[in-house]
């Protein structure tokens, strides 16, 4: 079943002239170029990158055998290397001379083994005695030695990510010295020594290039070897050993793989996983090296998931030659001449393709029956998020039972990745706030990752549609909601009032008011005036709701005009004003909409008493108990002479 | 001083009907804005005598329920009377009693058809009459306190019964409550009619009543018989979300559980019971079933009580209804039934409690359905070892806020806090209820005058407040805001309106700041 492949091949691959007698064609993994050079490039080289549609195309003249060819960064400078003791360079930078120019390299005797491009005018040459790294002049057509350190090398390998380079020194060859380069500086970093599964006698080369993979993984630099079995001792098959290369400081073995099988392998990054095919059984093991075995202390792992291959491929047909009635032809899938780079790249010279090996994470849901690991598993990744919603309400869906349990720790895993997030915002917004002056400290913004699920991803993808689904009971209901905001505020997230009225929306709709209100008694809905409004709206169908309301906006403080609205919606006049004057707000309110709400009272005493009061405020205010005709108060002066005559008006209190 | 408080001594001084009352209605003149607080004085004839005499508590003299339609004609006026105790009361006492009730009821029917008796004062006792099904009476009589004074001359005592002591809410409340704890076990009256005819209902009533009647204490009942409330735990948010999670765990594994209802300390947290049965239940728990088994993790390590917690038993969960010992190959699978309301009518449950430490957890599960061996031990299983853990987490959570808190927030004064609209009760004055009595730390003349506050809250829709000076330096303030009522007693010496009205201010704001409360 198609299905079930979680591995494949991306869809538009970069396409070239297959490698041929004529043709030859070079890989650049630091700017991920495939090089097309025909007859040595007399008859044109065609180059063709990841992204850019457009291909170069160039001749250059034929000086010999092509043995290694790269642009330096933004294709500045092509580095051509035809001999063992030399470099040519031609400007790519239009207003610069295009004239060839040539380095030989310094140590004498020595033979070139290759060089990289570690910027858009740097670059590192390595010979079997040493490494020279240079600054190129392309205006000058010269180059300037940087800095050289000698040292026995076998073969040496680039990861052009962190701009290390690993030489393979000594005898075996499994003593591995890198070097960093970072702005015309070159740094010895400290050398490791790859434990060998058996020690050759007499001593020989026993490391090879084809074994070892250098890699990032969740931001860490490793060291990817690939220990074959041996025969002597009884380990069951391969294991892949990762040595973390940190920036400062040793390297250590971290991680083994345990690939328990034997044959042919090659090594992928991908996603941060770790994928290794097999050829002799075509598929691939993919690996997680933050995926722990909790039982175990050593940092063994086993593949996340069982072995498959590669999606089927399919060689589109393209150009002129494609006729309509032809169809697709399938392609090899680990094929002998396929070759792997890092990090994800598969090469087919034989056939002209350029593929980037992607994992697709639908698959992998039906493949991880454990809800929790599969939440691990996918939160690591990068297009997750969909994959992840749709994991969350399909698990809401198979009503199964002791499913709760399972809800709750897949809340749990995406409250802790929304927190952390909003941890590192809240911290990098307090770090820029205080330290706007100090330009030393340069903040990084978080990233977020689609990992980052939050409330309002929840609500419109899951919770929403979840609560309007006829078939799911809604004790079901109240409890996966309830399940959430208990994992949200176990992070201590705040919980957004949309969660909360679809909680009061599912009570209300199966009339559990009496829920409802335990809920607001131990404050499990947070206080809001949103809730606030919702419940007073409730009050018809359950009249408590009014209580919950009013202390609500009492506990949020900020509420005073609507506590006042409400009770005088009631005809609590003189509840409102009391209200008013225990908060301090008295000298400010409207005169009218009191008299207003007292005379529909039709409560005359009512009348008299806040007619009274407001009298005594202008008195205290203005030295005046008569009101102001901003106050537009004409006609309760004139209800209150009709009711108590013009004598009960209170008089002017002359000092 | 606080100019609130210039009072506008056009005091309207009244007395009370019984005499004793002296009530003083003072308006204060707070900007003319006269806010309705009362005023009243009071003074005890208990509280000023200190002469040698006996007193005797009120106590049951009997306790009758009959249907008028169940003998109309005359000479089968014995088939009306469906229950009575005492039952050695000779057959025609207990005919004329009921036809006595029968007619008080019959005469008052025609002032007010829509409010029938509710009570009929004597100088020795006190009926109460309900009728909580149509045609059933249900009746109580108590007997008034009574002083016994001691004679000089070699005389026989004088008794004289305080006729105006017992509170009608009070006793009515209590009234009601014998019929809803009957019904919480039993069902309607109407119930057992259809099912078995009278001599069903007769049955279970002389079943029920000859126990229940025991457990009535008259002496001790007071204002919070007529609450009724329900005591809630507090509780912060996480831990009450971690109930929520357990709760909603243990129904979705074990389906036949319809309602869950969660307690700590004999304190309600969570209810899945709708607040009407959960009340009546809540009071069974409470004042019969919690008492009457006693902690036996509290209990010393040799005692019998105490769980083997070698073994398997890994939790401290036990049945307090149904098996006491899971392991017992003879144990019964038996548990109450209860009835609650449902949307037709009532529906019959089996009523399982189940508790380790402090935290209780009633499950409650059709009727209809057959509980086994099997399923006790699965529940037992499930819930043990969670509930455990639950119970030691609220424990500790608990300690901590109280920390937070602090001991000087613990509440120095004497309250009662009750509000209707979730029945929630707070009370600083009751000890702790126990099965037999409510122990309160106050004269009972104080309570005494909580009722009688309340008997005036009930009277009037509006919010208002009464201030009471008792005797001995004791003021008693009842506020009722919305739906809720707060009474508190203070003892300072010397204390005046200005400055109780200050320490009530104090006390609403320390221990209700987070309801709208007006003041």
């Amino acid at each position: 079943m198609s299905e079930e492949h979680y591995l494949e091949l991306c869809e538009s691959p970069v396409q070239f002239e297959n490698a041929s007698a004529v043709n030859n064609v070079f890989f650049d993994e630091a700017n991920k170029q495939v090089f097309a050079v025909r007859s040595g490039g007399a008859t044109g080289v065609v180059v063709k990158g990841p992204d850019d549609k457009n291909s170069i195309a160039f001749r250059m003249d034929d000086k010999g055998e092509v043995k290694c060819i790269k642009f330096s960064f933004e294709n500045k400078i092509l580095a051509v290397q035809r001999t063992s003791k030399s470099v040519d360079f031609i400007n790519f930078i239009p207003e610069y001379p295009h004239l060839e120019f040539s380095q030989e390299c310094k140590t004498k005797n020595s033979s070139l083994l290759g060089f990289c491009w570690t910027n858009w005018n740097e670059i590192v040459f390595i010979t079997d005695q040493g490494i020279e790294f240079y600054q190129v002049f392309p205006d000058k057509r010269s180059l300037k030695l940087l800095k050289s350190q000698s040292i026995n090398v076998n073969w040496y390998m680039y990861c052009p990510e962190t701009s290390v380079i690993l030489l393979s020194t000594t005898v075996q060859g499994n003593v591995l010295q890198p070097f960093a380069f970072k702005n015309g500086t070159m740094s010895k970093m400290s050398k490791f020594e790859i434990e060998l599964p058996a020690v050759p006698k007499p001593a020989k080369l026993s490391l090879s290039e084809r074994d070892i993979a250098v890699a990032t993984i969740y931001g860490q630099l490793y060291v990817m070897y690939l220990k074959h079995h041996s025969r002597t001792a009884n380990s069951p098959g391969a294991e892949v050993v990762l040595y973390h290369l940190p920036r400062e400081g040793p390297c250590k073995k971290t991680h083994t793989l345990k690939l328990n099988t034997t044959g042919k392998f090659a090594l992928n990054v991908v996603d941060n996983l770790v994928v290794v095919h097999h050829q002799s059984s075509q598929t691939s093991f993919i690996f997680d090296i933050k995926m722990k075995d909790p039982d175990s202390t050593l940092n063994i792992h086993l593949p996340v998931l069982p072995p498959w291959s590669i999606h089927p491929y399919k060689i589109p047909l393209t150009g002129p030659v494609a006729v309509a009635a032809q169809a697709p032809v399938s392609c090899e899938l680990y094929s002998s001449t396929w070759s792997v780079f890092q990090p994800d790249i598969i090469i087919s010279a034989s056939e002209g393709y350029l593929w980037h090996l992607q994992v697709k994470l639908q698959p992998v849901v039906n493949l991880l029956q454990d809800k929790g690991k599969l939440m691990d598993f996918l939160l690591r990744r990068r297009d997750c998020k969909m994959v992840i919603l749709s994991v969350c309400s399909q698990m809401l869906i198979k009503g199964d039972k002791g499913n709760l349990p399972v809800v709750a720790t897949v809340f749990d895993k995406l409250s802790q990745v929304y927190k952390e997030y909003l941890e590192a915002e809240q911290s990098y917004t307090t770090a820029v706030e205080s330290g706007a002056s100090r330009a030393s400290t340069v903040h990084k913004r978080p990233v977020r990752t689609q990992a980052v699920i939050d409330q309002s991803d929840m609500y419109t993808h899951v919770l929403s549609t979840f609560t309007e689904r006829k078939d799911s009971s809604h004790k079901f209901v109240i409890a996966v909601l309830m399940e959430y905001i208990r994992s949200l505020n176990q992070f201590q997230i705040t919980v957004q009032h949309y969660l909360y009225e679809l909680v009061i929306k599912t009570l209300v709709q199966h009339n559990l008011f009496y829920m409802l209100h335990q809920f607001l008694q131990y404050h499990v809905l947070s206080d809001s005036k949103p809730l606030a409004c919702l419940l007073l709206s409730l009050e018809s169908t359950y009249p408590p709701a009014h209580q919950l309301s009013l202390d609500m906006l009492k506990r949020l403080s900020t509420a005073n005009d609507e506590i006042v609205e409400v009770l005088l919606s009631k005809q609590q006049v003189l509840g409102a004003l009391r209200f008013v004057r225990s908060v301090g707000g008295h000298d400010n309110i409207s005169a009218r909409k009191f008299l207003d709400a007292a005379r529909q009272t039709k409560d005359q005493m009512l009348f008299y008493t806040i007619f009274r009061f407001f009298e005594q405020r202008n008195q205290r205010l203005r030295g005046s108990p008569s009101f102001t005709p901003g106050e537009h108060c004409e006609e309760h002066v004139a209800f209150f002479k009709q009711l108590f005559g013009e004598q009960a008006l209170m008089k002017p209190v002359t000092v | 001083m606080d100019e609130c408080f210039f009072i506008f001594v056009e005091a309207h001084l009244f007395f009370a009907l019984q005499g004793t009352w002296h009530v003083i209605t003072v308006y204060y003149r707070e900007e003319h804005f006269h806010s309705k607080i009362s005023l009243m004085l009071m003074i005890s004839p208990r509280m000023a005598t200190g002469m040698q005499e006996k007193q005797y508590s009120p106590s049951l003299l009997s306790f009758f329920i009959y249907n008028p339609k169940f003998g109309p004609r005359e000479g089968e006026e014995e088939k009306k009377i469906l229950f009575y105790h005492p039952s050695e009361v000779e057959k025609n006492e207990k005919i004329r009693n009921v036809g006595l009730c029968e007619a008080i009821v019959q005469f008052t029917r025609t002032f007010c058809p829509s409010k029938p008796a509710k009570s009929l004062h004597t100088q020795k006792n006190r009926q109460f009459f309900f009728e909580p099904e149509e045609n059933f009476w249900i009746v109580m009589v108590v007997r008034n306190p009574m002083v016994e004074k001691a004679n000089k001359e070699g005389r026989p005592a004088a008794t004289e019964y305080q006729e105006e002591e017992l509170l009608d809410n009070v006793y009515g409340a209590v009234l009601q409550q014998c019929y809803s704890m009957y019904k919480l076990f039993n069902g309607t009256f109407g119930r057992a009619m259809e099912a078995g005819a009278v001599e069903l209902l007769t049955q279970k009533l002389e079943k029920f009543f000859y126990r229940y009647l025991q457990t009535l204490h008259l002496q001790s009942c007071d204002l919070l018989d007529v609450f009724g409330g329900i005591s809630f735990f507090p509780l912060d948010k996480m831990t009450y979300l971690k109930i929520q999670s357990f709760v909603n765990r243990v129904e979705e594994s074990l389906s036949l559980i319809k309602y869950t209802t969660f307690l700590y300390n004999d304190q309600l947290i969570w209810s899945s019971l709708e607040q009407d049965d959960m009340r009546i239940l809540y009071k069974y728990l409470t004042t019969s079933l919690f008492p009457r088994h006693s902690e036996p993790e509290l209990a010393g390590r040799d005692s019998p009580l105490r769980p083997e917690v070698a073994g398997n038993l890994l939790h401290y969960g036990r049945f307090l209804t149904g098996p006491t010992n899971l392991k017992d190959p003879d144990a019964k699978f038996r548990f109450p039934r209860i009835f609650v309301n449902s949307s037709d009518g009532y529906e019959e449950l089996h009523l399982i409690v189940y508790k380790a430490m402090s935290a209780a957890v009633c499950f409650m599960i059709s009727a209809s359905e057959e509980l086994g061996r099997e399923f006790c031990e699965q529940l037992d299983g499930l819930v043990g070892p969670q509930l455990t853990l639950l119970a030691s987490d609220i424990c500790e959570q608990y300690n901590i806020n109280r920390r937070i808190s602090g001991p000087e927030k613990e509440p120095q004064f004497k309250f009662i806090y009750f509000n209707h609209m979730n029945l929630a009760e707070k009370s600083t004055i009751h000890m702790r209820k126990t099965a037999s009595v409510s122990l309160t730390s106050v004269h009972p003349d104080l309570m005494k005058i909580l009722g009688d506050i309340h008997a005036d809250f009930v009277r009037v829709d509006e919010d208002e407040e009464i201030i009471v000076k008792a005797m001995t330096d004791y003021w008693v303030v009842g506020k009722k805001s919305d739906q809720r009522e707060l009474y508190v007693i203070l003892n300072q010496k010397n204390a005046n309106l200005i400055e109780v009205n200050e320490e009530v201010k104090r006390l609403c704001a320390t221990q209700f700041n987070n309801i709208f409360f007006l003041d």
